[in-house]
């Protein structure tokens, strides 16, 4: 095995969350989540679909950060048929989060107070709708305390705290895939829908996970390792998906 | 063939808005806005309007310009710039309130006051902090299986304002870019709908410039149009234009002091349509 970036682990356990999930729109935001996504459609769940980032689903592996990217059309998607996706069902999105706590409630609305926020931020975009139709998944390129905190300022995607208080029937849809970090990757399978330490990239350490979390973790007595790239998909990353190393830039290799 | 004249220019139509009015604006993000209609609402006395808008620029333009008391929204963005500037001024500073959605549920407030419902049931904002930034909207339980919905309230606009890329003088209209967005929607929500235009074409055009399909806007949901060229500047109206990111940036860099507004203002805002379009190509 070839030496790998911090980055490339990321891509991988990416790649990973959207494995055995069927055909259905793969719906990853930020770099490295498109770069995973669509390494996963390429190799080992070819049924993914995928959008070009706007209003076509595109069948061919396109590359990220280049300018008119070849297109191979299956499907018109303007937002107003997305939201007809969303509602239908059939759709992992993996969102952004600048807060996340122990239930996997997100916010990337605003932090401070809803009538008066300290930082107004993108708003509640689609997360309420996403989290409460939709498998959801989460990226935090930057795991800190800060990101990773006790209880989010404001609640835009629902995690399991929520939907316990909700009817069985309007939180039938709702279910938390995984939360990807710059550090390891985390899930929710636990009898009370906490965040698990699923598993750490290679160079990190659990005590770092748990010094750069700001709520207790549930961590077993033995926690695996962010799987390594096959040759097959590196040279995917490198030649095909991300020429230009965008990646780096989201995720700095540590010195 | 005798269509209505509804031909109008950008001053009638901002005659048509009065203050403390609800406008949504079509168009998403920083895409295809009219922004030629955003602009000559900065240079009225307008005030205390209500933004009913997929946000970018013209939410952050207004709100900076003082016409706004109040922003219905989901996102406010310019797309390569994630976080629209004056819009977070805005916010931060208090100068403006908002009601607080989510897209889908923004959807929901434009089709059922397009199809003149006062409500839709939605599962969407269930559990997240919607309902408690939203107190007066209501959850309604379905009569066949008694699952609870949130219910959306119909949003309440007096004047819509959209760009299109062609339209006739009757008001159709036509898109020639991907996605038609939410403008049809926008118009039949709103009392008044008025369309800009990159251009005024013969009715008998439209089938040479696109398919039947691009032509979402009918005359029967709108009260005016203006041929704005170069009208949605600078967001994105492929594919007549792309957005000009360089202008972009030179008004998101105008949200970092008092100086630097006064004088994107003056050079930009402060003079006619014509002026600003001229101002653009200069440079």
């Amino acid at each position: 095995m070839s030496p790998y970036s911090r980055a490339e682990a990321c891509c991988i356990a990416v790649a990973e969350a959207f494995r055995d999930n069927g055909e259905i729109l793969a719906n990853p935001i930020g770099t490295i989540p498109m770069i995973g996504g669509r390494l996963a459609k390429a190799t080992f769940a070819p049924d993914l679909v995928m959008t070009d980032g706007e209003a076509l689903l595109v069948e061919n592996i396109m590359p990220v950060g280049t300018d008119s990217p070849e297109k191979v059309v299956g499907s018109w998607n303007p937002y107003r048929s997305m939201f007809d996706i969303v509602w239908n069902g059939p759709r992992h999105v993996m969102m952004g989060a600048t807060q996340i706590d122990r239930f996997g409630n997100q916010n990337i609305a605003m932090l401070g107070k809803l009538d008066k926020p300290t930082v107004q931020l993108l708003g509640f975009r689609g997360a309420p709708g996403n989290t409460i139709n939709n498998r959801t998944s989460y990226w935090v390129p930057n795991h800190s305390p800060k990101s990773f905190v006790a209880k989010v300022d404001v609640v835009s995607g629902v995690g399991y705290d929520r939907t316990r208080d909700l009817d069985e029937l309007s939180a039938r849809f709702h279910g938390l895939g995984w939360v990807i970090s710059n550090l390891g990757v985390f899930d929710f399978e636990t009898p009370d829908g906490a965040m698990r330490l699923r598993s750490v990239h290679p160079g990190v350490s659990v005590e770092e996970i748990k010094s750069a979390t700001g709520f207790d973790l549930v961590i077993d007595a033995t926690v695996a390792e962010t799987r390594a790239p096959t040759a097959t998909e590196l040279e995917w990353i490198r030649t095909r998906i991300d020429p230009n190393s965008s990646r780096d830039s989201e995720v700095p290799n540590p010195a | 063939m005798a269509l209505p004249d509804k031909r109008l220019t950008i001053d009638e139509i901002v005659a048509e808005i009065q203050d403390g009015m609800t406008i949504g604006v079509g168009g998403w993000g920083s895409r295809r806005k009219p922004m030629a209609l955003v602009r000559a609402l900065v240079r009225s006395d307008k005030k205390d309007l209500t933004v009913v808008s997929y946000g970018g620029p013209d939410v952050g333009l207004l709100c900076r310009a003082g016409k706004v008391r109040h922003v219905v929204y989901a996102f406010v963005s310019l797309d390569t710039i994630p976080l629209e500037p004056h819009f977070r001024n805005a916010r931060q500073s208090g100068a403006v309130s908002a009601t607080e959605l989510d897209e889908g549920m923004f959807l929901l407030g434009l089709q059922a006051a397009a199809w003149r419902m006062p409500f839709l049931p939605t599962r969407v904002g269930l559990g997240s902090d919607i309902i408690a930034a939203n107190p007066h909207m209501q959850t309604v339980e379905c009569p066949y299986t008694t699952e609870k919905f949130l219910a959306m309230p119909a949003f309440d606009i007096d004047v819509a304002l959209i760009h299109m890329h062609r339209g006739d003088l009757g008001g159709n209209g036509q898109y020639l870019n991907v996605d038609p967005y939410f403008d049809d929607l926008f118009c039949m929500a709103a009392s008044k709908s008025f369309m800009s235009v990159e251009k005024v074409v013969p009715t008998e055009q439209f089938l040479s410039e696109g398919p039947v399909q691009s032509l979402r806007i009918s005359r029967l949901m709108v009260n005016g149009v203006v041929e704005t060229p170069n009208g949605a500047h600078f967001t994105e109206c492929p594919p007549d234009y792309a957005r000009d990111e360089a202008f972009q940036k030179e008004y998101a860099a105008s949200a970092k002091s008092d100086e630097a507004w006064a004088t994107f203002r003056a050079k930009y805002l402060d003079v006619s349509e014509a002026e600003y379009q001229s101002q653009v190509g200069a440079r």
